[in-house]
């Protein structure tokens, strides 16, 4: 009786550690669920804020206006309907709050009552109306044409050129800038922290005396502890100021900035894995090569490199994963200009850091607030990837070293 | 004589590996070094070729001679001490490059970049390490393809290409299966019209058909070098006796 | 020869250059670190006094002391290690000790890899859709821990992984020969002898925890709050994401410098002491469990 107990007792405890180590897997897969749930909401939904309607004269032969043509019409960047393809008839503008300079009190009604028939005999008079209104004013009776909105699709929503999501009347989500900006940022920060890594890599595996390793390696270690905030602190110190002075910009805040700061803070990353990659190369490999005549220096670019050269790789691309989702330091030093970038010396606006401006401003569920976790999709996406490709990186060197 | 070695110590730190070893050694010869694990004949083996240097808080004292110069010297270049003394390591160590290219590696990091040169040397010396007609067709495929006992014999290839005069040998079959071995060794028969060879070996029986001389090690020092013969039939020494006849070890 | 002699001193020259390349580029990057570390040092240590640490913030932010984040960040640490450090534990031991090698093994391995690897924005993206708005905490204290716990989840399994690695399996089967059941052994034998390693992981991991801003953004901390916690649905200030707002959004940006670099200095100093800490840890126990 009291050995089964025990063994039952063995038992329930090796279930709370079987638990315990399901939990990583648990949160992986609820994240999943939870970003793609609220972010896919997008997809659902169309550019119009919910509860209003576009309204057209009945006669106007335009079909159908896309986002950004909205924006322009609003923007009044777009005033003839003849560049959509409609009636030569200059556009007229019509929000709900201008309802005042075509009616007086008494005619919308006491309780406003009459709104619905005022806006539909306004619509009916004026053809060259756009009327951006509250749906609940449209009713049976309604002499204008309602304008069908398309759902926001994927695909627009990933080659998009504008991401201003709080535009009226239509928000313009379009990712293009935001993840060209990603990329860029991040690819510039691993051009920059490569070679100083990987020589600092090779220095500390190859050519430094064990006690000079041993001085180095910590300092590395604290390097990977700064918080990213203290390093976005000192670029917009520091380096934003520098950048601004030797190009002689207006602005520091450029992607350069950024670039420089996550290739700082990839430097640890990158030293790390490939000082493990090299130090994997077999002695006997090395012996060889001098045994052959090289020097150390031969041996190091001719043997050791290319016998690592996977793990710097996978180095390399943990790196860019890194820099993918970096946040805090980037949102301080890259301007956050939701543009696709021309050249490093303009400012950027990466996924992470319009995620982190922009959330707390997002009404929760609304639009903005649903693009922001679609954004979060696609970070999460990018960095799995990246993580995954190294994974598989790491197995296929393992399989080949056998 | 090839190789004169008088009175070498060792010291790994406080560690005496190597207790007062003089050897002579002739040219085109096999010299089979024997004796137990630990007992200081690999270190000794990479004497010949300065090896032991890598290694942190390596002190050698005494002298050792190949072709009447002190390679301990300060004169001597340590590259070129490597060029004239190949080697071939117990485990195949091919390098993550073609088969083409392991071969011709030795040439490449000594400064020699024609062509065509190289291209000779590679098939002369793939024909020497008798493996010319099982790697003719893919010179350009990785190393790593080959089996054990071919990559074994790319080694030694990679060691014949910059036209050593010695070559030493640290177990080179210990890792092959006894086909590949048969093959090593019929090898290393061929090659020593050429070369003076240095054999490190576990392998008595593989000592006895190999080796013109036979030096036996125990604890850092060498206990008895004679001829091969004399070793294995009638030693002075009994401790050379009890190894060879298997009391230990 | 003299051709030979050519090639080599050729040879000796690439080497060289090579060589001290690498030692100056190895060199500038301990260069940035130490620019990065006096310059915020130095910046800093003019606004730190006992009255910075212990004050409330006053005036938008321009004058007073930062004492509610440094609360609020001690607040955080406790509740994520509270979370984070049992469970980690306890997977890394199930991970090491119990389960066998396989697709379950290998598929956990993962996926706690992928965790590790998900950026902290997306953390505080769930954070907020998980805990804030699902399940009702708000933004809270609990909130944030939460999500700071799950985060550094991967690095407290990991480091237990590699401290019980570190056990030889010698330790164990002497155990078992004992006639010592599993658990026993994990308690009495491998426990005791990879705690050291396994302290040096929280460490390291509170270390991470302290700095972390985008987690906590929109699952705890707040802007301006000049006053204390009282339970744990309470929002607080925090360190990192004070200085982030002074630096960038405060009312007054330039003055309120001086505390933007006191504060960056008071997280450095968390890091600083963490990473000591866990240094001199590694090589006190280090040669213990060595001698024993």
């Amino acid at each position: 009786m009291k050995r089964f107990f025990r063994r039952f007792i063995e038992k329930f405890i090796e279930g709370i550690f079987f638990l315990s180590s399901s939990v990583t897997t648990l949160t992986v897969l609820l994240i999943v669920v939870f970003l793609f749930r609220e972010g896919m909401g997008v997809f659902n939904k169309t550019p119009i804020e919910e509860g209003f309607a576009i309204a057209l004269n009945k006669n106007n032969s335009v079909k159908e206006i896309s986002s950004l043509d909205m924006k322009n019409i609003f923007d009044q960047n777009i005033t003839n309907w003849k560049t959509l393809g409609g009636n030569n008839d200059s556009i007229i503008l019509f929000r709900i709050d201008d309802i005042s300079n075509y009616f007086t009190d008494e005619q919308l009604g006491d309780s406003l009552q009459y709104v619905p028939k005022c806006i539909s005999s306004l619509v009916d008079s004026l053809t060259g109306i756009i009327a951006f209104i509250p749906e609940k004013y449209i009713d049976k009776h309604f002499a204008g044409r309602k304008l069908p909105m398309d759902k926001i699709s994927v695909g627009k929503f990933l080659s998009g050129k504008e991401w201003f999501p709080t535009a009226q009347p239509a928000s313009q989500l379009g990712v293009l800038p935001l993840i060209l900006g990603t990329l860029w940022v991040s690819l510039m920060a691993i051009l920059i922290a490569l070679p100083l890594g990987l020589a600092t890599a090779i220095y500390m595996a190859e050519i430094a005396s064990e006690k000079v390793r041993r001085i180095l390696k910590p300092l590395i270690e604290l390097l990977a502890g700064i918080p990213s905030v203290v390093y976005g602190f000192f670029g917009l110190i520091v380096i934003v100021p520098l950048i601004q002075k030797v190009f002689d910009l207006p602005v520091g805040e450029t992607g350069l900035a950024g670039s420089i700061v996550l290739g700082i803070m990839a430097l640890p990353t990158i030293i790390t894995i490939s000082e493990d990659a090299i130090r994997t190369t077999p002695r006997a490999m090395k012996e060889a090569s001098l045994a052959l005549g090289a020097n150390k220096w031969q041996t190091i670019a001719r043997v050791i490199i290319p016998y690592s050269m996977s793990g710097i790789t996978a180095a390399a691309i943990l790196g860019i994963g890194r820099a993918i989702g970096e946040t805090m330091a980037v949102l301080m030093v890259t301007g956050n200009a939701a543009v696709i970038p021309h050249t490093i010396l303009e400012p950027v606006r990466t996924i992470p850091a319009t995620i982190a401006a922009e959330l707390g401003e997002a009404p929760q569920g609304g639009l903005h607030y649903e693009a922001l976790f679609a954004l979060g999709c696609i970070l999460f996406i990018l960095t799995m990837a990246t993580n995954l490709l190294v994974e598989y990186i790491s197995k296929k060197r393992k399989y080949n070293k056998q | 004589m090839k190789i004169r070695t008088h009175q070498v110590n060792l010291y790994y730190s406080d560690f005496h590996a190597l207790k007062g070893i003089t050897m002579e050694i002739s040219a085109n010869t096999v010299t089979a070094l024997i004796g137990p694990s630990g007992c200081g004949k690999s270190t000794f083996l990479r004497v010949f070729n300065r090896m032991n240097d890598l290694i942190d808080g390596v002190k050698i004292t005494g002298d050792i001679f190949i072709d009447g110069q002190e390679i301990y010297d300060r004169k001597t270049n340590i590259d070129d001490l490597r060029k004239n003394v190949g080697m071939v390591f117990q485990k195949p160590n091919p390098f993550p490059k073609s088969i083409f290219e392991n071969v011709a590696y030795g040439l490449r990091v000594n400064g020699i970049n024609d062509k065509k040169f190289i291209e000779e040397r590679v098939e002369r010396s793939l024909h020497q390490s008798a493996l010319w007609d099982e790697v003719k067709d893919k010179m350009k495929k990785s190393a790593f393809e080959l089996s054990g006992g071919q990559q074994q014999r790319l080694c030694i290839a990679r060691a014949l290409a910059i036209e050593p005069s010695i070559i030493l040998m640290d177990e080179p079959a210990s890792a092959l299966d006894p086909i590949s071995t048969a093959k090593i060794e019929e090898l290393i028969y061929e090659l020593k019209k050429n070369y003076t060879i240095i054999i490190v070996t576990h392998n008595m029986q593989q000592a006895g058909r190999v080796s013109d001389k036979t030096g036996f090690f125990y604890l850092g020092e060498l206990i008895e070098y004679d001829d091969t013969k004399i070793i294995f039939t009638n030693p002075k020494n009994p401790r050379t006796q009890n190894y060879i006849t298997g009391r230990f070890g | 020869m003299a051709e030979g002699e050519k090639i080599s001193s050729n040879k000796m020259l690439k080497q060289a250059i090579a060589f001290n390349l690498f030692r100056i580029l190895s060199f500038s990057v301990v260069a940035i670190l130490i620019i990065i570390l006096s310059f915020i040092t130095i910046k800093g240590f003019r606004a730190i006094s006992w009255e910075f640490l212990t004050a409330m913030p006053e005036d938008g932010m321009t004058k007073g002391g930062i004492y509610p984040a440094i609360i609020g960040t001690f607040y955080l640490i406790a509740g994520s290690m509270l979370f984070a450090f049992p469970i980690g534990v306890l997977s890394a031991i199930y991970i090491n000790e119990y389960a066998k090698d396989g697709f379950f093994k290998r598929f956990v391995k993962l996926m706690t890899n992928n965790l590790a690897g998900i950026p902290s924005i997306v953390f505080g993206l769930f954070g907020m859709s998980l805990f804030v708005n699902t399940l009702g905490f708000g933004d809270s204290i609990l909130a944030g821990s939460l999500t700071l716990g799950l985060l550094t989840l991967p690095v407290v399994i990991r480091t237990t992984e590699e401290a019980l690695k570190a056990v030889d399996h010698s330790f164990r089967l002497g155990s078992y020969a004992l006639g010592a059941t599993k658990l026993q052994t994990i308690r009495r034998v491998v426990l005791p002898m990879s705690l050291p390693n396994i302290i040096t992981g929280l460490i390291l991991s509170i270390g991470r925890v302290s700095g972390e801003t985008a987690p906590i953004l929109f699952t705890v901390a707040a802007y301006f709050l000049p006053k204390l916690p009282t339970s744990i649905f309470d929002q607080v200030m925090a360190l990192p994401y004070h200085l982030y707002v002074i630096s960038t959004s405060g009312t007054n940006i330039e003055e309120s410098r001086p505390i933007a670099y006191g504060t960056a200095l008071v997280l450095i100093a968390i890091v600083l002491i963490v990473n000591l800490l866990a240094n001199g840890l590694r090589r006190y126990f280090g040669n213990k469990v060595k001698m024993n």
